[in-house]
């Protein structure tokens, strides 16, 4: 049994009828991290909402802990967890008073999951008296996780749980995801920061409502064409546009400190490019092989 | 040497018993490219509401296009420009109506405002979507637009609050190219990010930890300073040390 699973999953908007999921396939195993990576705007919401059966989608199916999400959406509700992209819980409730209620409505006690709670909620207690509204993003974010936890999921869902958060803490969120992971608790998670995929088991790259590539995000970068280089000089700007200029390059764009080249064949060597650009009075350039990340195979595919 | 554009002088803001910003002084100069980078709860905000006539300073000095935080707020409005992630167009307003609804909102003429409307629409490449609601707009090209209208009165200076966030890698590139192309024409960007590859694109970038600046340099600078690989790294080796937790 799956943990979820989708078939042809879709979803229409609107009179313009505009299609936000197209046919979307994939499965997640249980007790797999599984990463859905891709922009705003790609779809990843409306997912997540059909397979939480807030929403119904208009074709496909889909089943979440084996169980049908429009026939058995009852029970599914009482089996996930769920912490949406928008701040959800009650605003003038304090953190005990929200977590408290979670855990009553789902008919169970925080002292009972204390232990899937406990690395998170210890850094929360100092505030426990604290409204939920007046809490600061970050600590918001870590009692949204508290509360879609504390009835014990076997699947969590977790919707772009780091968007806007600064690197250091994004580093701490996704250590937490590790150990829930290391429970048995089976995680769905969006995000469209392309670092934190290389850290799910599995992940699906989204853009336009359709899966572009799914897969291990070490044979998402295996699959690339091996002819991938970064370059670097002075005045990065203008090197770009140069390189793009020249014809053995199929594209290039800026990374960081370096820009990225993908040159048109496969086996070529990047001496011609340099010369290329020697001769366009470019000096003190660096040029050496490199291997893609994930952001250099979601570039390649949106293209 | 150039013209510095925005100029800080130990400036502070204080909540009670909080220094949300502690004492921080830097300055950008015409023309230049600025990351302002930070934790979340690290002051960044509250420094650039200062800096954006928005908020009045506790302690300490500003000017910002050559108008004073304290006394000249209303000159400073009139002479930035301010983009955010979370708020920057109308959704239920057309691409042409927010147009013209910045461009009234920044004093300019009906004239004015025509020959921009037609010329942003045309560099952009939104003709077909010109008389379409915003909210029909994918959220790369909104961005994108968004800083067209930022900048639609010619500021001295443009502010940029996360502008990238949640954007597909190939339009954050573009947008960055959009960037690049003001910087070039003189207007000077102050701009906040949490993605450090853009960190590299800025020409200079100051580093905020518990309100204070603790790092400022070239991203070479402060790679080397650091010791370290990447901006990553030495934004890591920074904020870990950070005591305020947001």
């Amino acid at each position: 049994m799956f943990a979820v699973e989708a078939k042809e999953l879709s979803k229409v908007y609107g009179k313009e009828k505009t299609i936000a999921v197209d046919a979307v396939s994939f499965s997640v195993k249980q007790g797999e991290l599984f990463g859905l990576i891709g922009p705003d705007g790609a779809g990843k919401s409306s997912i997540f909402r059909m397979l939480t059966t807030l929403l119904l989608p208009d074709g496909g199916e889909a089943s979440v802990a084996g169980l049908d999400i429009i026939k058995d959406y009852k029970e599914i509700r009482k089996r996930l967890g769920y912490m949406p992209g928008k701040f959800s819980l009650y605003a003038d409730l304090t953190v005990e008073e929200n977590l408290n209620f979670f855990a009553t409505v789902f008919g169970t006690t925080i002292e009972e999951n204390y232990h899937l709670i406990k690395d998170i909620y210890v850094q929360l207690e100092p505030f426990k008296n604290r409204r939920a509204g007046k809490l600061s993003g970050g600590m918001k974010q870590k009692l949204a996780l508290c509360c879609a936890l504390i009835h014990k999921p076997e699947v969590l869902f977790l919707d772009e749980p780091t968007t806007g958060v600064d690197p250091v803490s994004r580093k701490e969120f996704w250590e937490m995801l590790k150990r829930l992971k290391l429970q048995g608790i089976s995680i769905l998670v969006s995000t469209p920061y392309m670092d934190e995929a290389a850290l799910c088991d599995k992940i699906a790259l989204i853009q336009g409502g359709k899966i572009l590539s799914i897969d291990t995000p070490s044979a998402i970068v295996e699959a690339f064409p091996s002819n991938l280089f970064a370059l670097k000089g002075p005045s990065m700007y203008t090197l770009l546009q140069a390189t793009n200029n020249c014809p053995m390059v199929e594209h290039a764009y800026a990374f960081g400190e370096y820009a990225h080249v993908i040159l048109r064949e496969k086996e070529q060597s990047p001496d011609a490019l340099l010369a290329y650009l020697v001769e366009k009075d470019f000096t003190a350039l660096e040029i050496k092989r490199i291997v893609p990340s994930i952001e250099d195979c979601f570039i390649r595919l949106l293209r | 040497m150039k013209e510095q554009v925005i100029i800080a002088d130990k400036l502070s803001k204080r909540f009670g018993q909080f220094m949300a910003t502690n004492q921080i002084s830097f300055s950008v100069s015409a023309g230049e490219i600025f990351g302002f980078l930070g934790a979340n709860g690290a002051g960044k905000t509250t420094a650039m509401r200062m800096l954006c006539g928005l908020s009045i300073p506790s302690e300490g000095s500003a000017s910002v296009a050559g108008f004073d935080v304290y006394t000249q707020t209303e000159e400073i409005k009139k002479n930035i420009g301010y983009m955010s992630q979370r708020f920057s167009l109308y959704e239920d307003l057309t691409v042409l109506e927010n147009i013209r609804f910045f461009g009234g909102i920044y004093g300019l003429s009906d004239l004015q405002i025509k020959e921009k409307s037609d010329a942003l629409i045309q560099q952009l490449g939104l003709e077909k979507e010109a008389k379409k609601l915003v909210a029909a707009l994918p959220l790369g090209w909104r961005q994108k637009l968004s800083f067209s209208v930022a900048i639609l009165h010619d500021p001295k200076i443009v502010f940029l609050d996360e502008p990238t966030g949640g954007v597909d890698p190939l339009t954050r590139r573009q947008f960055w190219d959009m960037i690049y192309a003001a910087a070039d024409r003189g207007v000077t960007i102050f701009v906040t990010t949490h993605y450090m590859d853009e960190a590299e694109y800025c020409d200079r970038i100051s580093i905020m930890v518990d309100g204070k600046i603790d790092a400022m340099g070239t991203p070479a600078e402060l790679k080397k300073q650091f010791d370290a690989q990447n901006m990553d790294e030495v934004f890591y080796q920074l904020a870990r040390g950070a005591k305020r937790k947001e």
